[in-house]
């Protein structure tokens, strides 16, 4: 396939993967400012700012966080490359490039999304719940998923989607926890106790992984439960071992389709090996910050790796 | 002016259009809003849309698309496929010829200036003989009809014609909204259009080219107006839609990077214009281009559909020479007339023109899409005369021809059905063989007595009928 | 006349580009004023591409190199047996047609100025007129380098009243084909006279079809017609039309070109 197109597939994923966190973000956020805690909302939506990466140039921009600038700011801001509006925009036109390379099915979910958000851009802000945005978003993303699971060959252009999609999820997932990480370092305070207040819940939350983590674990929540459910229990969707797992089946697929390894496949495996060999005791040691630095890090050279060895056409 | 109607002669029906009497006749008013609304869907469904330079407004903007179909007869239709074809083989042979040794313009047939001073002459590729001898691989070829018997040519696009997506798209529809009609009527099909494309431009392979030829529409990209036309294209062909970014030179051939490595291309059908092709040879600011593709093209690496230069044979000064060509190539008497045209450069044809400006249509040489043109009948008095002062600057620049009275169909209208002129577009293939699918795109002025046809400007199109006999 | 050509182009990249291709119009044909005796061109890290000799009888070469490289080389060495033909350019193969060269291009576009150059020049028949038109546009643009550029048109040279052979050419190529003579632009090298009164060894000058004989050459830089001090190698409507290497660099930034170029006589 042209590489072009494979890009193209590529970002469509990681686009919509990132609307869908934001989504969720935004989701947290706006519950957390409903409780009627001390320290208030500001912090949390600071924290949640710092987790996309987009807290210097909200910033910039709006100065103060108030919510509904954030709103404004994470969902229909087309300045923020970030914000829903911008990534189902642009996850939208990378599908208009490929038209053919997608089923009626997937491309009609993509279309769609597109076409009700700017009926949704029309409306009177007033009149829009903060809970039917986050909602639409996360319905849209999850029906562009489905349609690809459902209609989509199995071919390379498979393989580039999936690969966006674990990319981006897993880098997410990461940040989300590094931006908290202080929240699991075990603190003296801590010894014996669960975690407190909503600091974690905001977590499970923002991974819609709350009911599955105490499905999972049950009892009480402890910072090696969630490090562990995030990080290394294959059973959780967003946790990166789920996320390394799917890029190791996906570029294998590539391999053996094309018939050569590259770069990728190697990097891949190393970051998938170390997620599974760090116990959680490993990655306390090393710090969680650390640890979870490395792996966004790794990740991140290993989407170079795949850049160069199918995205950008350059390889001989 | 006596319009021909192409369904009815007085009150009698002209055997080809013999069964949509009945269809029109039965079909409700609510069934018809209904199905013209359906029709509407599945176009924009499609995502087959035109969008006009320069216009602004919706960019997703949809070609009005009329359900009347226009029907041809067996024998009607045998007629101008062969006058088509014949005339894609004279422009080719033009082309060779002007390429080459120019023995029409050494015979005196065509003055040396139309040819070699022409913009769309490329020097860059003189002395060059593309595979097959075929430089227009797609000749669009427009027409009009004014009689049962009487047919012109308006122009001949030989560079890369679009609209052949409406001939397609136009056609599933109608089969998909009226099944009943194609069961009553025995209709040629069109959809064999992609594969005998995929044939032509196959065919077309460089020598250089071992085994089955790797073919690939490049296209300017996804911002271009014809890029829907492009992706169902190659979608139908099975071939990738490149850009320019996409295809690089290396050694004696081209490639185009995939996620495999380079894979060699054969065959370039590209839908962008010569001056974007290649950086190094024509405008060296090209972002589209791939630079170093002309060397590759003349040293047969590669094959590029319609060949640069190609334009040179429709230009509309060029175009009064073609049943020259027709004969001096040929030696055949052209099947297909033209319409006469003054060449506003020659002084005597100017004065005629000037006189006769509320009269006739006057365009430039150059122009295209109904942009920079005088329809003299429909003209205020104002704007005939704010065009002979453009006239009379620059006569060079302008042809003339008579306003003809364009045959009409029966078009789907507000208050029912009435006639609407018509134009024809079939699209005629030259490779190996040539051929001419039965059909083509027919645009119709949607305004009550307008003659400017053109999608850009309140045309739309119709389903184009050629009947089984 | 034996002459020996060392022309070295060093192109130099301040970020590593990912690939160049080059297409040369490097190569100079045999006709009856010149005999290539050996000819050679390389390319730093290059590959060649393909070749073809174009309608104008050039012969063009393209080159490929593969990066990251910081520089490319482009390095022309040769032996040309000359001859004096005053210009005349004889037992040159090539089909494209005469009256193609009757076309302007934005270098050569005619102004106010221009024309009134070209109807100043008065002679009986075309030869005439041609070296009239010459002698007009040596008298009008001065030889001094550094004042125009790569990109000066013909009337901007002219309205300066300064210029390099480039600008002698585009303004005898815009006179000539107002006057209704198909004109193109030469690229070539010049060997210096002995007392260095001629400039540029990597030179330019203009051909002017004159019916009965043909193309032939005029130097307005120089005023004279190429003598067996001239190799021509390329032809073209303007400048960048003929220029003898054509390329562009995939990724990187700025480029810089440093050229060096002798042109010897050689011992007999």
């Amino acid at each position: 396939m042209l590489s072009r197109t494979a890009d193209n597939l590529y970002w469509i994923a990681r686009y919509m993967e990132r609307a869908d966190t934001v989504a969720r973000l935004l989701e947290v956020g706006s519950r957390i400012s409903l409780l009627p805690s001390a320290q208030g909302y500001r912090s949390e939506w600071d924290s949640l700012l710092q987790a996309t990466g987009m807290a210097h140039a909200f910033a910039q921009k709006y100065g103060d966080p108030v919510q509904r600038n954030i709103e404004s700011f994470l969902f229909f801001d087309r300045d923020n490359p970030s914000s829903i509006a911008s990534c189902i925009t642009a996850a939208r036109e990378n599908g208009r490039i490929v038209r053919t390379a997608l089923t009626t099915q997937v491309w009609d979910a993509l279309n769609t999304a597109f076409q009700e958000l700017k009926q949704l851009e029309r409306e009177e802000r007033s009149h829009l719940e903060l809970s039917r945005l986050t909602d639409w978003t996360m319905r849209h993303a999850a029906m562009l998923r489905g349609a690809i699971d459902a209609t989509l060959l199995r071919d390379d252009g498979f393989n580039f989607l999936n690969i966006g999609y674990y990319l981006e999820r897993g880098d997410n997932t990461a940040r989300l926890m590094d931006v908290k990480y202080y929240v699991l370092l075990p603190r003296i305070d801590f010894v014996g106790s669960g975690l407190d207040n909503y600091q974690w819940t905001t977590l499970l939350r923002a991974m819609g992984a709350q009911r599955a983590f105490h499905w999972a674990y049950g009892g009480d929540v402890t910072a090696m439960k969630i490090a562990d459910f995030l990080i290394r229990n294959p059973q959780s969707p967003r946790s990166l071992a789920t996320c390394t797992a799917g890029l190791m089946n996906h570029l294998g697929r590539l391999a053996k389709a094309y018939g050569r390894e590259t770069e990728a496949q190697d990097k891949a495996r190393r970051l998938a090996a170390g997620i599974e060999s760090a116990t959680v005791e490993a990655i306390f040691d090393e710090g969680l910050h650390e640890f979870l630095t490395r792996y966004i890090a790794e990740a991140a050279t290993l989407a170079i790796s795949i850049h160069d060895a199918y995205l950008s056409g350059e390889m001989r | 002016m006596s319009q021909f109607n192409e369904m009815f002669q007085g009150a009698d029906v002209r055997p080809p259009y013999a069964r949509l009497q009945d269809w029109v006749g039965q079909m409700p008013q609510e069934l018809r809003s209904l199905k013209q609304a359906e029709a509407e869907a599945l176009f924009r469904r499609i995502g087959i849309t035109f969008a006009v330079y320069g216009e602004g407004g919706d960019p997703d903007r949809l070609i009005p698309f009329d359900m009347f179909p226009r029907v041809f007869s067996g024998s009607e239709w045998a007629k101008l496929e062969r006058g088509i074809k014949q005339r894609a083989r004279a422009l080719n042979a033009f082309l060779v010829d002007v390429y080459g040794r120019g023995e029409i313009i050494r015979a005196g047939r065509i003055p040396a200036r139309l040819v070699y001073q022409n913009e769309a002459y490329e020097k860059a590729v003189a002395g060059f003989v593309p595979p097959k001898g075929v430089y227009s691989h797609i000749v669009g070829v427009d027409i009009v009809r004014t009689g049962p018997d009487d047919f012109f040519v308006l122009e001949d696009n030989c560079r890369t014609p679009s609209g052949v997506s409406y001939m397609l798209e136009s056609r599933e529809i109608m089969m998909r909204m009226f099944p009943d009609l194609f069961r009553e009527n025995r209709i040629e099909p069109v959809d064999t259009y992609s594969d005998k494309l995929r044939r032509t431009l196959s065919s077309v392979a460089p020598a250089k080219c071992k085994g089955d030829p790797t073919v690939v529409i490049l296209t300017p990209g996804h911002f271009n107006s014809a890029s829907y036309e492009h992706s169902l294209l190659a979608d139908l062909m099975g071939v990738e839609l490149v850009e320019g970014q996409d295809l690089f030179v290396d050694g004696e051939y081209a490639y185009m990077r995939t996620t495999e490595g380079p894979q060699r291309v054969d065959v370039i059908y590209r839908r962008i214009d010569d001056a974007y092709l290649d950086p190094l040879c024509f405008r060296p600011d090209s972002m589209l281009g791939i630079p170093g593709l002309m060397d590759v093209y003349r040293s047969g690496g590669v094959s590029i559909c319609s060949a640069p230069g190609a334009g040179v044979a429709d230009d509309k000064a060029v175009y009064t020479y073609v049943p020259d060509m027709v004969r001096f190539y040929l030696g055949e008497e052209p099947i297909l007339q033209n319409v006469p045209t003054w060449q506003c450069g020659k002084p005597d044809d100017l004065g005629h023109v000037l006189d006769k400006l509320p009269e006739l249509v006057v365009k430039e040489v150059h122009g295209s899409g109904g942009y920079g043109m005088l329809v003299g009948p429909k003209a205020t008095k104002d704007e005939i005369e704010r065009f002979r002062a453009k006239l009379i600057e620059d006569p060079g620049n302008y042809i003339a021809q008579p306003t003809l009275a364009l045959s009409t169909v029966p078009t789907f209208v507000e208050e029912g059905v009435a006639p609407r002129h018509v134009d024809l577009r079939p699209y005629c293939l030259v490779g190996e063989r040539i051929e001419l699918v039965p059909g083509g795109l027919t645009r119709v002025a949607l305004k009550e007595g307008s003659l400017v046809v053109n999608s850009s400007q309140g045309g739309g199109v119709k389903d184009t009928w050629v009947l089984a006999e | 006349m034996r002459l020996t050509v060392d022309h070295v182009t060093r192109y130099s990249y301040d970020h590593p580009v990912r690939s160049v291709v080059q297409s040369h119009r490097l190569a100079p044909a045999n006709h009856a004023g010149q005999k290539v005796i050996e000819w050679e061109v390389t390319v730093s890290g290059g590959t060649k591409g393909s070749r073809h000799r174009d309608g104008a009888g050039d012969l063009i070469q393209a080159w490929t190199v593969a990066g990251p490289v910081t520089e490319v080389v482009v390095q022309v060495r040769g032996t040309v047996e000359t001859e004096d033909l005053a210009g005349v350019l004889r037992g040159h193969r090539e089909t494209v047609a005469p009256d193609c060269y009757l076309r302007d291009t934005l270098p050569t576009r005619l102004d106010v100025a221009l024309i009134a150059l070209a109807d100043s020049a008065t002679a009986a028949d075309t030869l005439s007129l041609a070296h009239a038109l010459s002698a007009v546009v040596s008298d009008a643009i001065a030889y001094r380098p550094g004042v125009t550029h790569a990109h000066t048109t013909a009337a901007e040279a002219l309205a300066l009243g300064e210029g390099v052979c480039q600008d002698h050419a585009h303004a005898l190529i815009a006179c000539a084909r107002h006057r209704g003579i198909a004109a193109r632009y030469v690229s070539g090298y010049l060997s210096a006279n002995e007392d260095g009164s001629a400039h540029e060894a990597a030179h330019a000058w203009a051909e002017l079809y004159i019916p009965g004989l043909g193309w032939v050459g005029f130097d307005p830089a120089n005023r004279c017609c190429p003598d067996a001090r001239y190799i021509r190698l390329g032809s073209g409507f303007d400048a960048q039309d003929a220029a003898p290497i054509r390329g562009i660099a995939r990724g990187g930034g700025h480029e810089d070109m440093d050229v060096t170029v002798a042109i010897l006589q050689a011992a007999q």
